[in-house]
């Protein structure tokens, strides 16, 4: 077995590693180089454009510290998300979510002005706003390196201290040594192209799982977004203005963007395409809509089609936990895990303590990136800190199981493409994922383990062929955390849907707390019991 | 998916090999980068919008490759078309504060 981190060709030490280039990953280095701490970031892509957030435009959860607006603001997701979520933390992220907002108008970030003439601040550009980031980053001193994915991360006695990875335009392996190390990888998107997620593959997931961390909240996972069939553009909040149609020009009664969605999945289940035009779009706002989400107009300018007049046919693109909210159990205020030096933010980490069981894309989620950014840059600062001499004279072992060699053989590639194929299958169709019965879950939990068992098998070679190896295992081990929590969730709440048992259960109100590689456990954990409203 | 490096616009600066995230570019062997691996291409625009000479075209399609000319995208005025709307370039001003962020804000619960 090859030690990658023995033999790695870049070596480097930091007090801090950030794993992810996005808004969470930014913030986390940013908010740890400021604290003090030396700072390494890897993306798998190119910090500044990698991610959901690089391409879109998004709403912020951005509330002024006004009692009533919170209140209203608390209450917004509350029991769309089944009330899991809990008032201690939804305060916390709307207080820094608010402090971080502030600092990027001041650091420059060009927002829209009020009828005051104020700056407006409850949106966010994304190619804007991580460019900014990028460029903050690494003004604070912290060291990028971009197309550079993890491998497995490295821990002793203290806890997690370091990564090895590849740089995939160069090929050379890479290991960084940390104090700390703060997961900050996004979700799992399950490669849907759905806009800007296909760097979004559970890598984060699957690494935390191998150094003993565990999740939260892995059933609220099959986010589906509407989209025309062609396209990558997933912007659901748009088709609030549309009419769905049939090909004959007859409308889908109850086909909607917020509670609709299920009756287009049902069509589409059925082999009747469902087409979609925003001709309820009032007039003199279409020229607002177009500026606000430059690139939904894009793909329809380039193909002449006028989706204000013009019937398109939709689709729904998985966004599986990216717009779900389950991923890694946070422990405490600084976004730990259980594993001591082990951090997670934004969307690896489970956002369930701010949105319960639903969420949207934007808003709760952009507000969770920053706030749990800076919240874990702040404890994986402290904690590299606390180690004081002892981070100088490390032991640090690989904790993976996976073997490594140096190259594979040219069947890899094929069989890695053939995994992937295999669990889209699973997770993809609207009757396994968006509507879950008991049946469909344990058949598909069957085939994900002797998937699992095939990819583990197998080496992981140094180069892009093992990164993609490695994506598919996180995939497969992502599906697996996915519905064998979904399984024991006998009920329906928040976006996980039982065909089977179609009603919330008051009795289910809790938490269910997932984990394991070769063995996939669940079991149940409580919610703080305090209420939004006293 | 991208489609297009044009040859006469691309000025070899190779920003689009660092940017893309799912490194769909190879740096050229003369100077002008290559689409390597087309079908990596997750259809973000990135690429488009980061080219500072507006010579990168990525069609809407984002399940497979589509048939494009130059010569048409470049009459239609589609080449940097989007990297103009989001206001970057030289002497643009960004679309992220256009007064219409805060307009639609205000008369809709979008924004």
């Amino acid at each position: 077995m090859a030690k990658v981190w023995e033999d790695s060709e870049l070596r480097l030490s930091a007090d801090v590693l950030v794993i992810g280039g996005g808004p969470s990953g930014t913030w986390a280095a940013l908010t740890a180089a400021t604290n003090g701490s030396k700072v390494i970031l890897v993306d798998k892509g190119y910090c500044g454009t990698s991610g959901a957030t690089a391409p879109s435009g998004t709403g912020v959860w951005y509330i002024k510290p006004d009692e009533q607006l919170r209140e209203e603001a608390r209450q917004s997701r509350y029991l769309l998300g089944g009330k899991l979520a809990e008032v201690p933390w939804m305060n916390r992220v709307l207080d820094r979510t608010y402090e971080n907002m502030n600092k990027l108008g001041a650091w420059g970030y060009p927002f829209p002005k009020d009828d005051n003439g104020d700056p407006y601040k409850r949106g966010l550009q994304g190619p804007e706003y991580m460019k900014l980031m990028r460029k903050l980053v690494q003004k604070a001193g912290v060291q990028i390196l971009d197309h550079s994915p993890v491998l497995e991360l490295l821990a002793d006695e203290h806890g997690v201290g370091g990564a090895t990875g590849v740089r995939t335009q160069s090929g050379q392996t890479w290991t960084v040594r940390a104090g700390a190390v703060v997961i900050a990888t996004g979700g799992c998107a399950f490669l849907s192209k759905a806009l800007g997620t296909n760097v979004l593959t559970g890598d984060g997931y699957l690494l935390a799982a191998e150094a003993g961390a565990d999740f939260s909240g892995m059933e609220f996972s099959n986010a589906y977004a509407i989209c025309p069939t062609f396209s990558s553009v997933t912007k659901t909040a748009y088709y609030r203005y549309a009419s769905f149609y049939y090909e004959d020009g007859t409308i889908v009664e109850g086909a909607g963007s917020q509670r609709g969605r299920s009756i287009i999945a049902r069509n589409l289940l059925q082999g009747r395409q469902v087409y979609a035009s925003l001709d309820q779009a009032p007039e003199d706002i279409r020229p607002l809509l177009r500026v606000n989400q430059t690139n939904f107009f894009l793909p329809f300018d380039r193909l002449g089609i006028d989706p204000f007049k013009d019937k398109f046919p939709v689709t729904l693109r998985l966004e599986g936990t990216v717009r779900g909210t389950g991923g890694i159990r946070i422990i405490d205020e600084q976004c730990s895990t259980i594993v001591p030096g082990l951090y997670a933010a934004g969307d690896a980490a489970t956002r369930e303590l701010i949105c319960g069981g639903f969420t949207g894309g934007g808003s709760h989620n952009a507000a969770w990136a920053m706030s749990s950014g800076s919240f874990a840059g702040e404890g994986a600062s402290k904690f590299a800190r606390d180690l004081g001499d002892r981070a100088s004279n490390r032991q640090l072992k690989s904790v993976s199981t996976t073997t490594f060699a140096k190259a594979g053989g040219s069947e890899d590639k094929g069989k890695t493409a053939e995994a992937i194929r295999a669990v889209q299958e699973e997770v993809t169709p609207y009757d396994r994922n968006l509507f879950r019965t008991q049946e469909g879950l344990a058949s598909s939990i069957t085939r994900l383990d002797g998937l699992w068992t095939d990819l583990r098998e197998r080496t992981t070679t140094l180069d892009l062929q093992g990164v993609r190896h490695r994506e598919a295992t996180a995939m497969t081990a992502t599906a697996r955390w996915m519905y064998n929590t979904a399984q024991v969730r006998t009920e329906t709440r928040g976006m996980h849907k039982r065909e089977d048992y179609p009603t919330l259960d008051d009795s289910q109100r809790y938490r269910l707390i997932s984990g394991g590689l070769d063995q996939v456990w669940t079991q149940k954990a409580e919610v703080s019991k305090e209420a939004v409203t006293p | 998916m991208i489609e297009l490096v044009s040859e006469s616009k691309c000025v070899e600066c190779n920003l689009c090999v660092s940017v893309c995230p799912t490194n769909v570019f190879d740096r050229g062997e003369h100077g002008i980068p290559v689409i390597a691996r087309q079908s990596d291409c997750q259809t973000c625009f990135m690429c488009e919008l980061y080219c500072p000479a507006d010579a990168l075209y990525v069609a809407a399609d984002a399940e497979g490759p589509t048939a494009v000319s130059e010569a048409l995208l470049d009459e239609q005025g589609l080449l940097g078309g989007y990297r103009e709307k989001v206001g970057w370039g030289k002497g643009r001003k960004p679309v992220a504060e256009h007064p219409y962020m805060y307009e639609l804000a205000k008369r809709t619960a979008i924004g």
